[in-house]
């Protein structure tokens, strides 16, 4: 029989549960509110005392309202249907509810029950499988889903029975497996998963070392995120986080995308699947939309539920990883996720770490970048999770605990300046601060040296030294004016916004301009460099700025043409006129 | 508000602080009203028999035998279309003398939109103030508030944009307002002749600073009953939103939850977003803009309230009172409204992104030159013309007293550009140049 308890206390959404027998740290309760079941998390257990939050308003909650103890914690449910729908952080199924409000207690079905799959077996009878391991596929929005062992089967088992190739529902068995004690059991196409525990079911975990293309030049070019990696962008308000994050979902040369949008603006997530349903995936053609999953807790959403849905997110992600693919996964903003748990932290009267985060925070943030990666899987096929999250520390300072303990675990660092972003350099991406570890990892090199060419690496890192030396230089500038420095610095300092404004910059809003392939980013860089590289004849500092405004203003002409057209060529050929007059 | 026949009335409080007290009572729900010795005051907590209501006008004087009765329902308001044209005070009750209104009665800080029945908002606001439509265009179901030294006519500004766009409601939530400022907006609205279309909730600095949590929600309750039911496109007006987070420290200090920055509640971010989120689009066209107001003490922003409240509008309005040219412009540098893409351009002339950023960009070189100027080294004649360009560009786009169209400030600015820039200084699409540069 199942645990029942009453409440006994309330304060906002926690709520202290007098139980009647057993409950789990994490299990999942109903609190019975007139009529309405509001499902709620047990985060503390003291005696006969269990605390739970509410993923729900708890007005009208009162001291002997009955509660009901599910026995299992929470969880999400896994199978064909997920892509293009748009969730709450409990994964139901916004689309699914009626009318204009959000009403308490309104839990949907996160698959659609009657559909019919295009499935066709991948196992064979008589094959020794375990949890994981692939027993068919469907064509899910055409990517090839795989129909898994269900996560949570222990040991070995044998498949007995496969379904024929044909069409069928999620509910209907398409195997039946024998485990080692000879008891046959029937797998359909759902199953379900706890989403704070880690799904682990693949082979190797290997450094990951494929270059992920986002299509922005900052980050493809000057610090490379890679398939499996892990990167976080903080910035203070209004300096592009969501921007870049919403172009890096349109662009990004992934398989699934998943946007959590925790804790943010409503309207972001109403721009995703406004517009997402019409833009073209630039890798494959098809709908970004097809390709897209928005796990929505926005701001005025219920705190507790936010906490989940970074987690619901990250389970979905590890799901389609099993299938072989290549997901990315954003989170915006982790902070807010930070602040849910630091919110609880406090009703529970626990001693508070820094800024009154839970003492715990680091390890939180650092378990959830964990779950990140580049795998192998059982069967010898590779899957990835690529995971970008934002954080907004308070009063744009870096100098917090959610920042600081990211950048722990996050090999890419994305740092947003206010600076760049009121001179409206976008995206303002902090060229020197920023980095991306992958650059270190020699099998990256290697990779991109196959990928690029063999001077990649060295082009980049010039191009890095060249921004750091403008820096310094715009700095003596100021100190010492125009003419207290010699000529030659100004053309150093002029090469170096050459970069900036060619390379860092990029508009995120113009349709060519925002995506950026790697070819035509190569293209691009051999060319700024092949100028830092040449020697000019100025008389005078003014000069140089003039000559260079010019040439900027024709290099970013390149950059808003369709790469490779006859205006893209007709800029090139003005371009090389210019540099010619002065090298 | 007076108690009914089925009304429990307790007697016995157990703990008194400033703003809360605490009783033994059962069968009471949590956010609950209550009066205590007629004093309003809402549940905040429950420990057993033990429940701690938070007391709207404070506790002074409140015995430990008062009488207490709850009244079975969270704070709410009476909505219909009888609010319109109305005065009320934070519990929406009237302050102009009129009768009570009629219509159904709604709990107040009601559940969220589901975000797929909201619409992308796409309509412009025109307000003719070029430091607003041209570089910080507001579009309806925004939510924007003005960032503002105490010094500033933020006030005035806003009361400009609530008469000049065209909306169907405007309502006036003033949360620690002074009673001058509060005859303002009366006069200003009054004058105008359009007082039957304005519903105002107003809590002063002479009523008590904890009834202020209350005026948001009540605000934003007439709201949603004119967007949804009506599909009316209301304009929200919340005057101090500093104020009403001061408030909110109070009750949470004096409720020993444990501080977070600059003494404000650890839930400060959630407590701003779940009002500032009722800003909305809805399909059917009716709407909620929130425009607001949140005073900061020395230009700081980094505090605590104007920090949250930059993470969770989209977009800020800064007010500066340029030296150079002697008016108070839009400052272009820190405002932002994040949801100008969706209309510049598109809504407006096609040049609209390129020329707001172009003349952005110069309006920075100026500042750069300026700098220069004062560090006492000599100045270009590049650093000249952009310092020239800065105060016509002051002047005749971002001074607040500019009331133009939109197609016109693009070509008030072309003609800036052409005045004292060559094409390639000003860096724009050379297909735009071609068109639109004047010769
Ligand atoms: N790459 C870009 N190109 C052009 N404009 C940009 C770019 N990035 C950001 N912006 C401008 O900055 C605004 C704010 O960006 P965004 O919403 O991404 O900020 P944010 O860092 O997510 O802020 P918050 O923390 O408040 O959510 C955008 O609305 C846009 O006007
Ligand atoms: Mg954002």
């Amino acid at each position: 029989m199942s645990t029942k308890g009453i409440v006994k206390g309330i304060v906002s959404n926690l709520v202290i549960v007098e139980v009647d027998g057993a409950v789990s740290q994490n299990e999942i309760c109903y609190i019975t509110l007139s009529g309405t079941k509001l499902m709620a998390e047990v985060i503390k257990v003291i005696g006969k005392n269990a605390y739970v939050q509410v993923f729900e308003s708890t007005r009208g909650l009162r001291v002997g309202d009955e509660v009901e103890f599910t026995g299992h914690m929470l969880e999400v449910t896994l199978g064909p249907g997920m892509l293009s729908k748009n969730y709450d952080g409990l994964q139901n199924d916004l689309d699914k509810m009626d009318g204009v409000f959000l009403k308490r207690g309104d839990y949907t079905f996160a698959l659609d029950k009657d559909k019919l799959w295009d499935y066709s077996p991948i196992a064979k009878v008589g094959d020794t499988v375990k949890a994981g391991d692939w027993l068919g596929e469907v064509d899910e929005n055409f990517q090839p889903h795989k129909i898994m062992v269900p996560f949570v089967f222990e040991g070995e088992y044998t498949v007995k029975e496969l379904a024929p190739a044909g069409k069928y529902t999620i509910y209907e068995n398409i195997a039946t497996l024998t485990n080692a004690q000879g008891e046959d059991i029937q797998v359909n196409m759902i199953q379900k998963w706890p989403v704070k525990r880690p799904v682990t079911l693949y082979k190797e975990k290997p450094r990951p070392f494929k270059l992920l293309e986002t299509g922005v030049r900052t980050i493809d070019t000057a610090n490379p995120i890679v398939e499996g990696g892990t990167g976080f962008i903080p910035g203070p308000f209004g300096t592009g986080k969501t921007v870049l994050q919403h172009g890096i979902s349109k662009q990004a040369e992934a398989d699934i995308v998943i946007i959590a949008a925790c804790g943010e603006r409503a309207n972001e997530v109403v721009e995703i699947f406004t517009e997402f349903p019409h833009l073209d995936d630039p890798h494959t053609g098809r709908k970004l939309m097809e390709r897209t999953i928005i796990v929505a807790n926005t701001s005025n959403m219920p705190v507790a539920a936010r906490e989940a849905s970074v987690y619901t997110a990250m389970t979905m992600a590890e799901y389609y990883r099993s299938m072989g693919l290549k997901v990315l996964l954003m989170a915006d903003s982790t902070s807010r996720w930070a602040q849910a748990l630091r919110e609880m932290s406090n009703r529970l009267e626990e001693l508070p770490g820094p800024d009154a985060f839970p003492m715990d925070l680091s390890a939180i943030i650092s378990n959830f970048y964990g779950r990140a990666g580049f795998v192998y899987l059982n069967n010898g096929a590779t899957g990835s999770i690529t995971f970008i999250g934002t954080v907004s520390p308070a009063g744009g300072n870096l100098k917090e605990p959610v920042t600081e303990n990211t950048k722990k675990v996050a090999r890419c660092f994305y740092a947003l300046e206010q600076d760049r972003a009121d001179k409206k350099r976008y995206p303002a991406i902090n060229p020197i601060d920023s980095y991306s570890k992958y650059l270190e990892y020699p099998e990256f090199e290697d990779y991109i040296k196959d990928l690029i060419s063999e001077d990649w690496i060295e082009k980049v890192n010039e191009m890095k030294n060249r921004l750091l030396r403008g820096k310094e230089i715009a700095e003596q500038i100021n100190i010492l004016g125009d003419d207290g420095v010699p000529l030659e610095y100004h053309v150093t300092f002029w090469k170096s916004e050459l970069i900036d404004f060619v390379i860092l910059q990029q508009d995120a809003f113009d349709a060519i301009d925002s995506v950026c392939p790697i070819d035509r980013q190569k293209y691009m860089l051999d060319f700024v460099i092949d100028v830092c590289r040449t020697d000019f004849q100025f008389n005078g500092f003014l000069e140089v700025m003039d000559y260079f405004k010019k040439m900027i203003n024709l290099f970013k002409q390149m950059n808003y043409s369709e790469y490779k057209s006859e205006n893209f060529y007709s800029f090139e050929s003005e371009l090389k006129k210019l540099i010619a007059e002065r090298a | 508000m007076a108690a009914k026949a089925f009304q429990k009335i307790f007697t016995k409080i157990t703990q008194i602080t400033k703003a809360t007290c605490t009783l033994k009572a059962s069968g009471v729900g949590n956010d609950e009203l209550a009066t205590v010795n007629g004093r309003l005051a809402q549940v905040v907590k429950i420990a057993n028999d033990e429940v701690t209501l938070q007391v709207f006008t404070g506790t002074e004087g409140i015995p430990t035998d008062a009488e207490v009765i709850f009244l079975g329902k969270a704070p709410s308001l009476k909505v219909s279309e009888l609010l319109a044209g109305r005065f009320f005070n934070a519990y929406g009750d009237p302050i102009d003398g009129g009768p009570e209104v009629d219509g159904e009665e709604i709990e107040i800080g009601g559940p969220s939109v589901n975000p797929v029945r909201r619409k992308q908002p796409s309509e412009l606001i025109a307000t003719g103030i070029a430091g607003i439509d041209l570089n910080n265009t507001l579009v309806s179901g925004q939510k924007i508030p003005f960032f503002a030294d105490p010094d500033q006519p933020f006030n005035q500004v806003m009361a400009m944009v609530a008469l000049r766009a065209k909306t169907d409601k405007i309502i006036l939530g003033a949360m620690g307002m002074t009673n001058d400022d509060y005859l303002y907006f009366k006069n200003v609205f009054s004058n105008a002749g359009v007082l039957d279309r304005i519903i105002s909730f107003i809590n002063t600095t002479e009523n008590p600073s904890v009834e202020r949590l209350l005026i948001p929600d009540m605000a934003l309750t007439a709201a949603e009953y004119f967007a949804v039911e009506k599909n009316e496109k209301v304009l929200v007006l919340l005057t101090d939103m500093t104020s009403y987070a001061e408030a909110l420290s109070i009750v949470s200090n004096r409720m020993d939850q444990i501080p977070s920055k600059d003494s404000m509640p650890g839930s400060l971010y959630s407590d701003l977003a779940k009002i500032y989120e009722k800003a909305v689009q809805f399909p059917e066209g009716g709407s909620i803009t929130i425009i607001a107001v949140t005073s900061l003490s020395g230009g700081d922003i980094t505090n605590a309230v104007p920090d949250n409240t930059g993470y969770i509008t989209e977009g800020q309005l800064f007010l500066r009172r340029d030296s150079d040219v002697g008016k108070v412009i839009v400052d272009p540098f820190r405002s932002l409204s994040r949801l100008k893409q969706l209309v510049i351009g598109k809504k407006t002339r096609e040049d609209h992104p390129q020329v707001m950023n172009a003349a952005v960009r110069l309006y920075a070189d100026a500042a750069n030159a300026k700098t220069k100027m004062e560090n006492g080294f000599d100045l270009t004649n590049y650093d000249e013309r952009t310092m020239a360009f800065a105060k016509d560009y002051s002047t005749q786009l971002l001074a607040i007293d500019v009331n133009i169209g939109v197609t016109e400030m693009l070509d008030v600015a072309w003609n800036l550009f052409s005045e004292h820039f060559t094409p390639e200084e000003v860096n724009i699409k050379q297909e735009l140049v071609n068109k639109y540069w004047k010769k």
